[in-house]
């Protein structure tokens, strides 16, 4: 199933007035997310800049119902939503957004919890590595060697793989996603629409400030990190496993861009060694091993 | 039609929160397993798979997952209903929080268990009373009988104040005893139980763009909207305490006197102020008293919150109040410090007993009732 940009929705859901950075990524994820879900979703949003962003209330710059969380609670709010809307013949989707802070990390019990359960939401991890909100400190889902505010020498540990983690809940759809690949990210919001049970969706946004790159191109760094092997583009439907263009070429090591093409773009890699750049390769390359095993190990569909 | 008759039944504390809330008919329904609360839910995920009650009942992974289930459910226009006690309330914090300040009527039985530590099951006040300050109306029932009317009437007043209600039960003494309890006919329950309105506080819908909880445009309206909360709906929630009381009576023939029970202290040159159970062992111990030419009535508090401001005046007409806390702080008892807030210090005896579910029964009532009267016991005294 594929979908064209000039034919998808044109209602506008992220409204002007909102609060966010110039280039924000994840304000490019919330206009898709408008698109594919826009008048069937209420959405839970924890402490983040999603929070933030928003606007001043009683205003919004997000044309949408919101219930803005405590920070751990998001994935069980949604599921008190969804058992409402059950019990009193409400159609809709509660839908969480919440970023790497709330979700891998202080909101990780409540959403390993709502999995466990199959509780019927779409949980959306808008993913810009750090706790971005409170101005750039590390978050489990930090990239090895990032500088962050509280990593000043870069960050000594590997990404935590919430997407694998999250399909490995044996939960019925879990995706991974990237803000330059609209079509990909609607179709799989339009995908996990249809499935009943619990959906997660890892949504790779690049942030400005936060990584340290000209906005004008978060666009360009959100697509490099597909191109060079840093993200890589899956899904997991009810047991099957499979990598999506355009991630299927670059399964191919000598298809990908070199590594360092992504890092130089971003200030808060401006310090690492070729040792930690060779580090950060083996990282990737660990990571599609784990991916391809995994699409080899489960039917692809 | 049928004829409305109560049925007579003999109940646990716990089984009859469980009556009563599967009378509310909830939409749904989350908690956490917790000593001595847990049959509570037991008893409704029972109910509830065996179809005798229509709700959806939500298993979580904790207590501060549960407050957040039916804070989402209660704001998505459910009728909702958790419980807990003792260290999973204190889990659930910051969501007790959340819930109160958004006015989501959310109901919850806090069966009432020592704070730890060390490890203790054992009855103890100080984890209810943790909510006094977020906004939750707190009520301490006394007799089983009065857990099962006070869970039915706490949907009612939860749902009319627009503010979360927190139902005390007391650890073993109420949750696990059994005791000879009538149970209204449905169709009576039904009536004092409109539907629960989905749009208030909010309508939260696909389709309508409202959004809450979001940084505020002035910080001044969010200031309003704390004091409109903390304060105002709570001192128009006593009205309501009141009015749910006396319908409740008129329905059912129980009537428990709203915010505070008074009990033989029309005549009384002295009183005693306590809540939860030991207000019946409070109560044999003023009888003995009395028989011995003591001058002495009770006042039982109800609701701690609403606090009863006024009924509580009315005690500085007494020559001495012994206020009874199954709590500590660093200043004495909650009770007794919010009562000495209002009344002539001088008149106010406070003690602190029982805590720890350490045992405290009418012969200990008897006699520390007698020393504090007889001016042997300090402003604060520790009975252990």
């Amino acid at each position: 199933m594929s979908f064209r940009i000039d034919q998808l929705p044109k209602k506008k859901y992220v409204v002007p007035g909102n609060a966010a950075c110039a280039g924000c990524g994840m304000m490019i994820g919330w206009k898709i997310l408008g698109m594919a879900l826009g008048e069937e979703a209420v959405l839970t949003i924890p402490a983040s800049c999603a929070a933030v962003v928003q606007g001043l209330s009683p205003k919004s710059g997000v044309a949408m119902p919101i219930l803005n969380v405590p920070f751990a609670s998001a994935a069980a709010v949604a599921t008190g939503i969804a058992e409402a809307y059950r019990s009193l013949g409400v159609k809709g989707h509660a839908v969480v957004w919440a970023g790497d802070g709330g979700t891998s990390d202080i909101g990780f019990a409540t959403l390993s919890g709502a999995a466990e359960r199959n509780s019927n939401i779409i949980y959306i991890m808008y993913d810009n590595e750090a706790y971005m909100n409170t101005g750039i400190q590390r978050s489990s889902s930090t990239p090895l060697a990032a500088w962050t505010t509280t990593t000043p020498m870069g960050k000594r540990e590997r990404k935590k793989d919430v997407a694998l983690l999250m399909a490995m809940h044996g939960v019925p759809y879990v995706a991974t996603a990237s803000i330059a690949y609209p079509q990909d990210f609607y179709r799989k919001l339009k995908r996990a629409a249809e499935v009943e049970g619990f959906k997660f969706i890892h949504l790779h946004t690049p942030c400005p400030p936060g990584w340290r790159f000209d906005p004008a191109k978060t666009v360009e760094v959100a697509r490099l990190a597909v191109e060079t092997g840093v993200w890589i583009l899956w899904e997991y439907d009810h047991g099957h496993f499979r990598l999506n263009p355009p991630s299927t070429t670059y399964a191919d090591k000598a298809k990908r861009r070199p590594l360092i093409e992504y890092l130089k773009l971003q200030g808060r890699f401006a310090h690492v060694t070729e040792e930690q750049v060779k580090a950060l390769e083996e990282d990737v390359e660990a990571r599609w091993r784990s991916i391809l095993a995994l699409a080899k190990a489960f039917p692809q569909s | 039609m049928k004829a409305l008759v109560a049925q007579k039944t003999a109940l646990t504390g716990n089984y009859a929160v469980a009556y009563a809330v599967k009378m509310a008919k909830p939409h749904v329904i989350a908690a956490y397993p917790i000593t001595p609360q847990t049959s509570i839910v037991e008893k409704l995920s029972e109910f509830v798979e065996r179809g005798e009650l229509n709700a959806r009942f939500v298993n979580v992974e904790s207590e501060f997952a549960a407050m957040s289930v039916v804070y989402g459910a209660a704001m998505a226009g459910a009728r909702a209903f958790t419980a807990t006690s003792s260290h999973g309330l204190l889990y659930m914090y910051e969501a007790t929080w959340w819930t109160a300040l958004s006015r989501a009527p959310v109901v919850m039985a806090v069966v009432t268990r020592t704070i730890g530590p060390p490890w203790n099951i054992h009855v103890e006040h100080n984890d209810i009373l943790v909510l006094r300050d977020t906004g939750w109306l707190i009520a301490m029932a006394e007799t089983v009988q009065e857990v099962l009317d006070l869970t039915i009437q706490a949907f009612r007043i939860a749902e009319t104040a627009v503010l979360p209600t927190a139902v005390g039960l007391d650890g073993f003494i109420l949750s696990h005893s059994t005791e000879p309890v009538e149970l209204p006919p449905q169709e009576l329950v039904d009536k004092f139980l409109p539907p629960r309105r989905p749009d208030v506080p909010l309508l939260l819908r696909p389709g309508e763009a409202v959004t809450f909880g979001n940084l505020p445009s002035d910080n001044r309206d969010h200031a309003r909207h704390k004091i409109a909360t903390v304060y105002t709906a709570q001192r128009e929630a006593k009205k309501i305490v009141s009015q749910v009381d006396e319908e409740y009576g008129r329905l059912t023939g129980r009537r428990y006197g709203g915010l505070v029970e008074w009990y033989k202290a029309g005549d009384a040159k002295n009183v005693v102020v306590c809540m939860g159970a030991w207000c019946s062992d409070a109560k044999q111990a003023v009888e003995s008293l009395r028989r011995r030419g003591i001058s002495i009535g009770l006042m039982r508090v109800r609701f701690i919150r609403p606090f009863p401001e006024e009924e509580v005046a009315k005690l500085d007409q007494y020559e001495r109040v012994v206020v009874y806390d199954r709590d500590i702080t660093p200043l004495g008892g909650v009770l007794g410090t919010e009562i000495k807030a209002l009344l002539s210090r001088a008149r106010v005896v406070n003690i602190v007993a029982g805590i720890a579910g350490v045992d405290f029964d009418a012969q200990n009532f008897y006699e520390t009732i007698q020393k504090a009267l007889d001016g042997s016991y300090r402003e604060v005294e520790f009975v252990v």
